[in-house]
């Protein structure tokens, strides 16, 4: 066991949920994106990457949490069985046949997407029987009672670690105070009493309506030709049915005036989650929003929340605000956690921080500063099969313009302080937040 | 000779190709400069990036008590300014070439990277060379850094559970070894820290014959050589000291610790105390641990997730680990945390099973032929990442190996056999040499709970 230390938390919290789309056509050309569509409607886009013997397939369904209604944790309970029975296979060899030919299979469960992945080598005996595997637990799961009752059994341990950690608790709150009777507000893990009501019947009809090929998009980087990438996307599609793709979200509703929820937990620390709604991902404030939010809190030790909180006074080790762009508008999030006697002084100048942005927007040389930051550090957002699978998915998902990563810097160059300014003001009320606390104050 | 049967001599020849060819000997070439700094470069023109890191040869393996977690506060003031840079303008300058930068501290070694596009490696090797030697360490920054550590205590340690608990189970392995001291030091040791220690401890260990440059990425050896030569090559060496060895003397019997905090899930924590590559005096030994780790822990179709999640259902989580390269000697792990229903007492139970087997039984060739399986696909999927590349180098590097130690990994797993894994299995997971954590969580105070309750 390793354990590491280092000193920045913040950009690793919201490079997940918001990784930098940086790509230029000036230093490097663009690998072209193929872009097809399945014989039972699923997407393809797909990049040859011929350098390493290697290939990525991600598959995403939009059938993450979002989408569990009134059954809260049936998408990630759902997502958890399909490698636990397939076909004739059981749990032990699915898992066998992956690990004997060294491939890596993964599976996760998000608010918008439920995403399988796998990577092989190419050698075509490995790559075979690590795609025939792949596509029985795509296509024909079993979801064995055994199965069911043992992954519900470890989503309620997942559960009660939720309660044990301050920010996993604020995160909670803060989303079900967010969104109210919106998809978003469903915790993906569900709670104890919506899993008991969970059934092997239900997974199998959640199943049936949300994994189909027309509620899909499959990523393919690697060592391949078009031929071969197209014979693997119909053949991870081939057990689903064509179905239909997922209804839009609902509009999430914007809050009408500040709330403030405090729960009491044993932490030296108390955790702070501030916010309001965000973007959703097609939205036409994208770019002015984003930048802001770079200069706010969005790019580590010099972004102005970190310069303030941590840096001047050194109140917290992580310090942050990010945007998250989902489906429907995502959160707008500002977090920090400090020891408990100094919650009050962090939370006054958490919001002076963000009142002061949102009344003044950024100086020019902040602006031209996260220009370069962003425009200058692209090539390292695609440098790797793994981060352009990513990409692709994210693209198919949303239905971005394939020249969205070539076009980007541009659009990140042409923003202007008085756009980023004006955007806030119109976008984001301080007098508005949300704010969750947990710890002992 | 190992016997295996003809379907898996197949397989594994079949694999030998891509393998093969993913040698990094010719992609890699290394220099020292006068003053003793040793650089490591790694080609990889896949994109026009440069990872470029610098290791120091000190971590909390090189502390003792008074000072714990020291070395990990220092790597927070190297952020702090020199004459040259002022306090936050190193971050500033990297931000704006477009790079990403950060720094981490383990037990063995302090290393800083930045990773930019290609062109600017140059910034890197300024800020780095000045900051190797021309640390301010100042007495604000300093007062507030360390606020900074002890609210990161706080985040990552104080306030889990499960964190505390692994804490104490080091505490209580070792009593002697430094790897007794947590990564960021003890809370009391951090709140009487001063800049005057801080400084001797960067005096002592920053220097250029106690670092390791290495830059992978889309880079010409011998630019970055003469490069590193002229921003590094000036600096001057100094006398490093030579730590005790303190090593850990003979367990006499299994240790046993228990914390109790406010939390909701129970933990278990195992470790027996094992060599690491450094340490061992057959250097088979730390690979055969390796594959032992495997056995039990390697991928879904190995035997803890087979048995104790999904066979038994005694476990909800199941780990076991083992770190080939440490620089003292150290545990094979062992981790749980019991699935709904089940307790502490039955989880031990099967996992004193799992050892039992091990120690008596020869492992199935085809799990090992898994396990082999994983590692030489592994070693073609690496390349996908050139910071994981530079860091396989620092970690052997820092440690005083050499890093093509890495490139004999697949063929000193390949070799291992049935019979070795035995051995270790034999040899090592001695209860005599065992250390017991748990977590027995306690209720949530009354306090907390009515708060809640009236706060709604």
């Amino acid at each position: 066991m390793r354990i590491l230390t280092d000193r920045r938390r913040a950009a690793a919290l919201f490079g997940l949920l918001l990784p930098l789309l940086l790509w230029s056509a000036a230093v490097r050309a663009v690998p072209e994106i193929q872009q097809w569509t399945t014989a039972k409607g699923a997407e393809v886009l797909f990049v040859a990457a011929p350098e390493i013997p290697m290939v990525d397939v991600r598959v995403v369904f939009a059938a993450g949490a979002a989408r569990d209604g009134d059954q809260p944790g049936i998408g990630a309970l759902t997502n958890a069985l399909l490698a636990e029975g397939a076909g004739k296979l059981t749990a032990d060899q699915i898992a066998e046949r992956f690990d004997a030919v060294g491939a890596n299979f993964g599976n996760d469960s998000l608010r918008d997407m439920s995403i399988f992945t796998l990577r092989s080598l190419t050698e075509p005996k490995r790559l075979k029987p690590a795609l025939e595997t792949f596509a029985l637990v795509l296509g024909q799961p079993t979801f064995p009672e055994e199965a069911f009752l043992r992954e519900r059994g470890r989503m309620l341990v997942a559960l009660r670690y939720e309660q044990q950690s301050p920010s996993k608790i604020a995160e909670r709150r803060f989303y079900a105070g967010l969104y109210g009777q919106h998809p978003y507000a469903v915790p993906p893990l569900g709670t104890a009493e919506s899993l008991a009501a969970l059934t092997v019947p239900a997974l199998k009809a959640h199943y049936d309506r949300n994994y189909v090929a027309k509620n899909a998009v499959i990523s393919i980087v690697g060592d391949l030709d078009r031929a071969a990438a197209e014979a693997i996307a119909e053949q991870v599609t081939a057990g689903l049915a064509s179905g239909q793709a997922a209804a839009p979200l609902p509009k999430p509703e914007p809050r009408k005036e500040a709330e403030r929820i405090e729960v009491a937990h044993p932490s030296t620390q108390t955790h702070v989650w501030m916010g309001q709604l965000g973007v959703q991902r097609d939205d036409p404030d994208y770019i002015p929003l984003y930048v802001g939010n770079h200069i706010l809190g969005g790019s580590g030790l010099v972004s102005r929340i970190s310069q303030e909180v941590r840096e001047e006074r050194g109140l917290a080790y992580s310090a942050y605000s990010g945007l998250s762009a989902m489906e429907a508008r995502g959160p707008f999030i500002m977090g920090l956690q400090t020891a408990n006697e100094n919650r009050d002084e962090a939370m006054q100048v958490l919001r002076r921080t963000f009142a002061e942005f949102v009344a003044e927007g950024p100086t020019d040389e902040e602006l031209e500063r996260a220009i370069k930051n962003i425009t200058g550090g692209y090539p390292m957002q695609i440098d790797s099969n793994s981060d352009i699978a990513s990409y692709l998915s994210m693209i198919g998902f949303y239905d971005l313009p394939l020249d969205y990563l070539e076009t980007f810097p541009k659009r990140i160059e042409a923003v202007t302080a008085k756009q980023i300014r004006e955007t806030f003001q119109r976008r984001f009320h301080p007098e508005r937040l949300l704010v969750v606390t947990v710890g002992r104050s | 000779m190992r016997r295996v049967s003809a379907a898996v001599l197949t397989a594994a020849l079949v694999v030998a190709a891509p393998v093969a060819g993913a040698g990094y000997e010719e992609t890699t070439h290394e220099r020292v400069l006068e003053n003793g700094m040793k650089i490591i470069v790694r080609e990889d023109h896949r994109a026009p990036v440069v990872v470029s890191q610098v290791w120091y040869k000190v971590g909390s393996a090189y502390e003792h008590g008074g000072i714990t977690g020291i070395s990990h506060v220092l790597e927070h003031m190297m952020f702090q300014g020199t004459p040259a840079h002022p306090p936050g303008e190193f971050s500033r300058i990297v931000a704006e070439h477009g790079g990403d930068e950060n720094a981490f501290t383990s037990r063995d070694y302090t290393a800083y990277y930045q990773k930019l596009e290609k062109s600017r490696l140059p910034i890197s090797f300024e800020l780095e060379s000045d900051r190797m030697r021309h640390l301010l360490l100042g007495e604000e920054q300093f007062q507030k850094e360390r606020r900074v550590v002890m609210e990161e205590r706080r985040l990552r340690t104080e306030d889990k559970p499960s964190a505390l608990t692994y804490e104490q189970f080091m505490a209580t392995a070792f009593h002697v070894s430094p790897y007794h001291h947590p990564v960021i030091g003890w809370m009391d040791d951090l709140e009487h820290l001063t800049s005057d220690d801080l400084r001797a401890w960067y005096q002592a260990w920053y220097a250029p014959n106690n670092a390791i440059l290495i830059v992978a990425g889309d880079v010409e050896p011998q630019a970055v050589f003469d490069m590193a030569e002229k921003r590094f090559g000036s600096l001057e060496p100094s006398v490093i000291p030579e730590p005790k060895p303190r090593q850990e003397p003979p367990q006499r019997g299994e240790r046993q610790v228990v914390v109790r905090v406010p939390a909701e899930l129970p933990v278990l924590y195992q470790g027996y105390k094992v060599p690491s590559l450094k340490t061992a005096e057959e250097a088979w030994k730390p690979y055969a641990l390796e594959v032992l780790a495997g056995v039990l822990d390697g991928g879904d179709s190995a035997r803890f997730t087979r048995e104790l999640i999904r066979g038994q259902q005694v476990a909800s989580s199941a780990g076991a680990g083992y770190d080939l390269y440490a620089l003292n000697d150290t545990l094979f792990m062992l981790s749980g945390v019991p699935a709904e229903g089940r307790t502490m007492a039955e989880l031990q139970q099967a996992l004193a099973e799992q050892v039992e087997r091990v120690r008596t039984e020869l492992v199935d060739p085809a799990e090992l032929e898994r396990i082999k399986a994983q590692v030489t696909a592994g070693k073609v999927y690496e390349r996908d990442s050139v910071f994981y590349q530079a860091m396989q180098i620092g970690k052997l590097e820092a440690i005083g190996l050499d890093w093509r130690e890495s490139e004999k990994y697949v063929e000193r797993i390949e070799a291992v056999t049935p019979e070795q894994v035995r051995q270790v299995a034999r040899e090592f997971l001695d209860r005599e040499q065992l250390t017991v954590a748990r977590l027995e969580p306690l209720p949530k105070p009354a306090e907390d709970a009515t708060k809640n309750a009236s706060g709604g």
